[in-house]
């Protein structure tokens, strides 16, 4: 009894772990595509993120610095999304394509010039990272606290405050907005921006929390999971954490079922259950569990009648 | 605010496209500078590396090679209105179903057969991949974007697999196949120029770029001069006005994706049989996103994309020589002029063009202002 309680507390924190910054990113991404704005960029965010949060990180010595960092390079990729897609109504989805190649190559290519160790940042150690708070071994830094809380946080922003009964407005039918006299950049813009904010907290947890320093590509698309989430939960903040919690729970379950048999099945490939995730968002989007309909006029550019 | 005219055609075809690389390479020569780099000496570097000798011309047009199959691949899907962002994995399965086919029979037919039947499977499997999110998006209303990007991790995810656990030759500790025999390979470039008395440097050309060339003038064949196409690019244009003209839009979705993943499906051919000789991991190496850069440069026209990715091709080949002799940059400066690329001649391709209308203006405004003048008189 005991082993499975320990067990099961074990597999809870693996999950957790695994998670936290799907969620984090799955939350920032709601925000954006609530308002409008289809966030294919969220990997390239996140990765940028990562990358400044260990480099400062390893540069002051200061983990909270890192962190600062994360937030600001996020921010500009973010700001940069809504120059090309707010301001200029370029094509959402190749402004994050282009934010997404062009984080991947920019990490390496600082942090080569930068560190030398082919793209990587040193080792960091002790303050130089965020620890855990308060269970030994569980990883509980504060940034998982953070996700868990960001997801009531954002359900209360998007569905009880008037910010958010406009930025759903706004994702639906930017036109009333505007005819009410509110401004749809704006509003967009603070959308983006509360995205950028998220996804840098996830970079930071990436390379500083979970990891002791930045590696290339760490991200390896996780990014495109959060996306995932948020369109298996239909757009709305509990489910879309549940989808991450599942998606986390079966790399958590990969991990452990790495080379071992199961009775009956045999040795179930690892890849398999590390598709899962993309598998289950194909048969979602197809209709064949439930329906998930994107906010109307996700990736429309609005156009200000003259 | 001021009415704007449209730019004229050469403005729109030929300036624009300048002034969103210029804008591409100008941040990263900033980039680059802030590295603590001279940018006019590594632009100096990266020519010479791409076009410097016979052999560096000649893995310049190896990694055009991809960037031609790639970018015909996204730009047909555009034509059509849809976003292919899945190039990746429908090269990755592409090149799986060549070297299935090699592996299948390479022991038993000569290379007269063998090469078309593998081509001809590559073409098949990517097309197979792509049909899937087309499917998706035709009868079940999934947007392609998002199943297309799915598509690419799955892709990844069953080549790993299938490595790994299936195909790996016996007894070798890396995730690779067999060597394909003689038939299932490729000749070079410098032994096809050899058999016609042209002496060239060996490097990684073959002659899988006449085949690309090949699908440069079936493209434009077919999306300019069929009825086929017709119809595609009616419904890239305006769906409504496709099915007013009898254009099945579910059909039109399917066809323009499968040719769409047959096209890049064809980076299998010049990896694997080409030059690797055998079943690889992680062959397409970004150039499926990259086809994005060269469709968006090039305009979505075959003579476009050609020149996109011969600069593409260039870059690639100087890149590296670039890397090699200044140890502080890497190989991934050219991953973020791609990016740059797409996000200036992509994202952001409307912000110069007030400029140049602006520019164009400035140069017009004698004769426009003649135009008042006249009616005054009129009047």
């Amino acid at each position: 009894m005991d082993d499975l309680l320990s067990f099961a507390f074990l597999m809870l924190a693996a999950t957790l772990r695994v998670a936290t910054p799907l969620v984090l990113c799955a939350m920032g991404g709601l925000f954006s595509e609530k308002s409008g704005i289809i966030d294919v960029g969220l990997e390239g965010k996140m990765l940028m993120a990562a990358f400044f949060a260990a480099a400062i990180s390893a540069v002051t010595g200061s983990a909270w610095l890192g962190v600062a960092a994360a937030i600001v390079a996020a921010e500009v990729m973010a700001l940069l999304h809504g120059f090309a897609c707010i301001t200029h109504r370029g094509n959402q989805v190749v402004s994050g394509v282009a934010i997404n190649i062009i984080a991947a190559g920019l990490t390496v290519v600082w942090g080569t010039a930068w560190f030398n160790r082919g793209g990587q940042t040193p080792p960091l150690v002790g303050d130089q990272r965020l620890l855990p708070l308060l269970l030994p071994n569980a990883g509980d830094n504060i940034l998982v606290y953070a996700a868990l809380l960001s997801v009531p946080l954002t359900w209360w922003i998007i569905e009880r405050t008037r910010f958010g009964l406009r930025l759903r407005a706004v994702g639906e039918m930017p036109l009333a907005v505007d005819t009410a006299g509110i401004s749809v950049p704006w509003l967009r813009y603070r959308a983006v921006l509360l995205c950028g904010l998220f996804a840098g907290l996830a970079g930071a947890y990436l390379s500083i929390a979970q990891n002791a320093g930045f590696s290339r590509d760490m991200t390896a698309g996780q990014g495109f999971i959060a996306l995932a989430a948020i369109i298996f939960g239909k757009w709305r903040p509990f489910p879309a954490f549940g989808a991450c919690l599942i998606f986390g729970l079966l790399d958590a379950i990969a991990i452990r079922l790495q080379g071992v048999k199961v009775p009956g099945v045999g040795e179930v490939p690892v890849q398999l259950i590390q598709a899962l995730p993309y598998l289950l968002t194909v048969f979602l989007l197809a209709g064949f569990i439930g329906r998930a309909i994107a906010p109307r006029a996700a990736g429309v550019p609005y156009q200000k009648e003259h | 605010m001021i009415a704007r005219r449209p730019l004229p055609a050469w403005a729109e075809i030929v300036v624009l496209p300048l002034v969103n690389i210029a804008l591409a390479f100008l941040t990263v020569g900033i980039i680059v500078r802030i590295i603590g780099v001279d940018p006019f000496h590594a632009l100096s570097l990266l020519v010479v590396g791409a076009v410097g000798s016979s052999e560096s011309i000649g893995y310049t047009l190896y990694y055009t090679t991809n960037f031609i199959f790639t970018g015909l691949a996204v730009a047909v899907a555009f034509h059509a209105g849809l976003f292919n962002i899945g190039g990746e994995g429908q090269a990755y399965i592409g090149g799986l179903g060549c070297g299935l086919a090699i592996l299948a029979f390479d022991r038993y037919l000569p290379a007269p057969l063998m090469i078309p039947l593998a081509i001809l499977a590559a073409a098949l499997f990517g097309a197979a991949w792509a049909a899937v999110p087309a499917w998706l998006q035709a009868w079940r209303g999934s947007h392609i974007v998002i199943t297309t990007i799915m598509f690419n991790f799955l892709a990844a995810a069953l080549m790993v697999y299938l490595m790994v656990n299936v195909l790996i030759a016996p007894g070798s500790m890396t995730p690779q196949s067999r060597t394909f025999a003689s038939s299932g390979k490729l000749m070079s470039m410098h032994e096809a120029l050899a058999a016609i008395g042209i002496t060239v440097a060996p490097s990684a050309a073959n002659v899988s770029i006449l085949l690309a060339v090949l699908c440069c003038v079936g493209v434009w064949v077919f999306l300019w001069h069929t009825p086929w196409g017709y119809a595609l690019r009616t419904m890239g244009h305006n769906p409504e006005a496709a099915v007013y003209g009898g254009t099945n839009l579910r059909h039109m979705t399917m066809l323009a994706m499968c040719i769409s993943g047959g096209l890049a499906g064809f980076v299998g051919v010049n990896e694997l049989m080409g030059v690797h000789q055998r079943i690889v991991l992680d062959f397409p190496a970004g150039y499926g996103f990259a086809g994005i850069a060269v469709a968006l440069m090039g305009r979505s026209h075959p003579v476009g994309i050609v020149l996109a990715a011969l600069l593409f091709g260039a870059l690639q080949q100087g890149g590296a020589e670039l890397a090699f002799e200044i140890p502080t940059i890497t190989r991934e400066t050219v991953v973020v002029i791609q990016g740059l690329i797409i996000l200036f001649s992509g994202a952001l391709v409307n912000m110069p063009r007030p400029w140049l209308q602006w520019l164009l203006s400035l140069l017009s405004s004698p004769r426009s202002g003649e135009v008042p003048a006249k009616r005054a008189e009129g009047s």
